[in-house]
């Protein structure tokens, strides 16, 4: 049991309406395993993590998808969630009038009600909550704002991986979180990142630069290009990548002859 | 002498004729208010009641309105009212002085004003005009225009009651002075006119709630006129909820001058009414004011809630913000009419308005006008409307979060209606609309969460 993969990727294809994005991807994540999507823009690496997520709109063609062992494809979103699948989404949705504590003890007590717990009352999940803002260096009034309203990029950013702190997924979907973010938010949501890590959860951080896997280290490293994972290697393929350039892989000389 | 434009026009006002002849008679009331009278009750044979034919009229029908047998409130005895029948409406617990009107008629009994507000005048206009009414004169009905308002000129002519507030220079009214009209009417036709004049002298700072409610349903008319003056550097927040019978007609007319440096908010709560009218008409008269306007509508079944702003940015460098936003169910009906007059005198103008509606029914409607008159050259005017659904990126990234598809959904109606709520900068005031607009989605099949 303790080897069972926490996602296994069997030849995954999918599109939306007759254009095919993805073409039959596969991997698996293992426990405790940091894995990174690599890939230019258009490579599919965005619709990988929204097929993950549940997103409507998109039509899976051929493969499966097992999240511990149970097809997440049949899963709606909110159940995939309740799960312990996470999605840091690359444009966070900004929601005028809800609150975010609000929304955020709305979310957890739902992970707890699925996990046969009790839900907590507002003082307990304040306490909770403000343990896990010090991860993120937030400031508390944003507890008080309405979701992502009015937030800077790298506020958003911060709360994307603040929300993933509370809700403690096994399965963390980075979609390319380093996009729009400073060195100085980029080593922040790095080293939150860094912290969530478990023994018995895994992370697949989406990315189209190295940058980010400077702070956050890939056991492995799968480059995507035209909706295929071309390579797949250790975390020096993606400084190789940063060195060559994508190029490298799209005219296939990276590929094993 | 009544007065014949056309044949249509002199029957439908001719029994208002009849009763203004009768009512000018009647009541004791000081020379100058007579002739304003008369000068309402002759602009409104002459206008009629507006048709689908009148632009600012086109998408809201009062006909069932000028088919009513007219029963100004005058006429029947004043309604007697237990004090307990105030704990059943909402802004019961608010703290503060309270005037009541009964059928548009001032109750001293059900009223509250502690004494010792530090020079404010908090009463009502029929005993001030029973009085010296001099200090009346100057303003009362010499703010509303009535040229192209039939409904602000009957009220005009037939107003005898309404509130009356004045905060004398520098004065701050710390807690929200509430104006609550309560209509028992059971009859149709049944129309009280009340009239408020405020008054808020440089300086002040006041906030008022302006409550409409009943305690019973039938389709009478309540034709309101607010005339409110905000002095220079005053700050007045203006709060209006209108809960009237769903079987109801409601018509008012805000009307605000703005003096230099002046803050202004208001907020105006539609949930009642068969048929609701709200006109804003606010007058940005000097530099530098901040005015904001801010409202909600609610309705269901065949309500029709209809919201006719109009911002004259008379004055160099003044802020005027318009927030709209309506949740419309069943086959029930929504209008916004939006219009910002910049004036050539009125550079560094920044004016926006946004008028957002949420259509839970399929038979549901919203008309939404923007109209932007622009006479200055160096000014920032935007206007948006959205009509729809919600957000389908809003509902996935709830969902995302292990939040269910109906409680998603029911998150954003409540967020929708918590933009506008969150506005109001009186804290009890926002804690009771927030508390009421809450309860009124609820009772909502297609929002409450399914169990």
């Amino acid at each position: 049991m303790t080897t069972q993969p926490i996602l296994e990727i069997s030849n995954l294809s999918a599109g939306v309406g007759d254009k095919k994005i993805l073409n039959g991807i596969t991997f698996a994540m293992r426990p405790g395993e940091v894995h990174a999507i690599m890939g230019p823009n258009g490579s599919g690496k965005s619709t990988l993590a929204a097929i993950l997520a549940g997103r409507e709109g998109y039509e899976v063609t051929a493969g499966e998808v097992l999240y511990q062992g149970q097809n997440l494809l049949e899963l709606a979103p909110e159940e995939r969630a309740r799960a312990g699948v996470f999605l840091a989404f690359q444009y966070p949705v900004e929601i005028p009038g809800v609150n975010s504590t609000y929304f955020l003890k709305s979310a957890y007590n739902e992970l707890r009600k699925h996990h046969g717990l009790p839900e907590l009352d507002a003082m307990e999940f304040l306490t909770l909550v403000k343990e896990k803002m010090k991860l993120l260096d937030l400031k508390e009034d944003l507890l008080k704002r309405s979701v992502n309203e009015g937030f800077s990029g790298g506020e958003k950013k911060r709360n994307e991986i603040f929300q993933m702190a509370v809700l403690e997924p096994r399965l963390a979907i980075l979609d390319e979180t380093d996009s729009g973010l400073d060195i100085d938010a980029l080593k922040i949501v790095a080293a939150g990142v860094n912290k969530l890590k478990r023994a018995d959860n895994a992370q697949l951080v989406i990315t189209h630069y190295q940058r980010l896997l400077n702070y956050v280290v890939p056991d492995v490293v799968h480059v995507l290009c035209d909706g295929r994972i071309v390579k797949s290697g250790g975390k020096e393929l993606a400084l190789e990548l940063e060195e060559k350039g994508y190029d490298w892989i799209a005219n296939g000389e990276a590929l094993p002859a | 002498m009544m007065p014949t434009k056309n044949n249509q026009a002199s029957t439908e006002t001719g029994p208002y004729w009849e009763q203004f002849e009768r009512f000018a008679q009647d009541s004791r009331q000081p020379p100058w208010l007579r002739t304003v009278r008369q000068g309402g009750i002759a602009r409104f044979a002459e206008l009629g009641f507006p048709t689908l034919r009148d632009e600012d009229w086109r998408f809201t029908n009062v006909a069932p309105i000028a088919r009513l047998p007219f029963k100004p409130a005058f006429a029947g005895p004043p309604e007697g009212l237990p004090a307990e029948v105030l704990t059943q409406f909402t802004f019961a617990t608010l703290a503060g002085p309270r005037l009541v009107f009964v059928n548009g008629r001032f109750s001293a009994k059900l009223s509250s004003v502690a004494p010792g507000l530090g020079g404010v005048k908090l009463g009502s206009i029929a005993e001030e005009l029973a009085g010296d009414s001099a200090l009346l004169e100057p303003h009362l009905a010499r703010y509303a225009r009535t040229d192209d308002n039939a409904f602000a000129a009957l009220n005009t002519a037939f107003f005898n009651d309404g509130a009356l507030i004045i905060v004398p220079a520098g004065t701050t009214v710390a807690e929200p002075v509430q104006l609550l009209f309560i209509s028992t009417a059971r009859e149709p036709g049944a129309t009280s006119h009340p009239r408020n004049l405020i008054i808020a002298e440089a300086g002040s700072r006041l906030t008022v709630v302006e409550n409409y409610v009943r305690t019973a349903d039938a389709p009478y008319l309540t034709n309101a006129v607010t005339e409110l003056v905000v002095g220079d550097q005053a700050v007045v927040e203006h709060c209006k909820f209108q809960d009237e019978s769903l079987e109801a007609f409601h018509i008012a007319t805000l009307q605000v001058r703005l003096g230099r440096g002046a803050n202004f908010i208001g907020h105006s709560i539609a949930t009642g009414a068969r048929l609701s009218r709200n006109n804003i008409n606010t007058t940005l008269a000097a530099e530098g004011v901040e005015c904001v306007l801010n409202g909600l509508y609610l309705t269901r079944r065949d309500q029709l809630a209809d919201h006719h702003m109009i911002v004259d940015h008379a004055q160099p460098r003044c802020n005027s913000h318009e927030y709209y936003n309506g949740i419309l169910e069943d086959r029930s009906k929504g209008v916004f009419h939006g219009r910002i007059l910049v004036r050539p005198d009125a550079q560094k103008t920044d004016a926006k308005q946004t008028n957002k509606n949420l259509l839970l029914s399929e038979s549901a409607t919203i008309d939404t006008k923007p109209q932007l008159e622009i006479y200055a050259d160096d000014v920032k005017c935007t206007h948006g409307a959205t009509v729809g659904q919600l957000n389908d990126e809003s509902v996935f990234y709830l969902r995302s979060r292990g939040i269910g598809p109906e409680s998603a959904r029911r998150m954003l109606i409540h967020a929708f209606a918590a933009e506008i709520i969150d506005r109001v900068r009186c804290a009890p005031v926002r804690a009771e609309l927030d508390r009421l607009v809450w309860d009124r989605l609820e009772q909502n099949e297609r929002i409450a969460v399914k169990s």
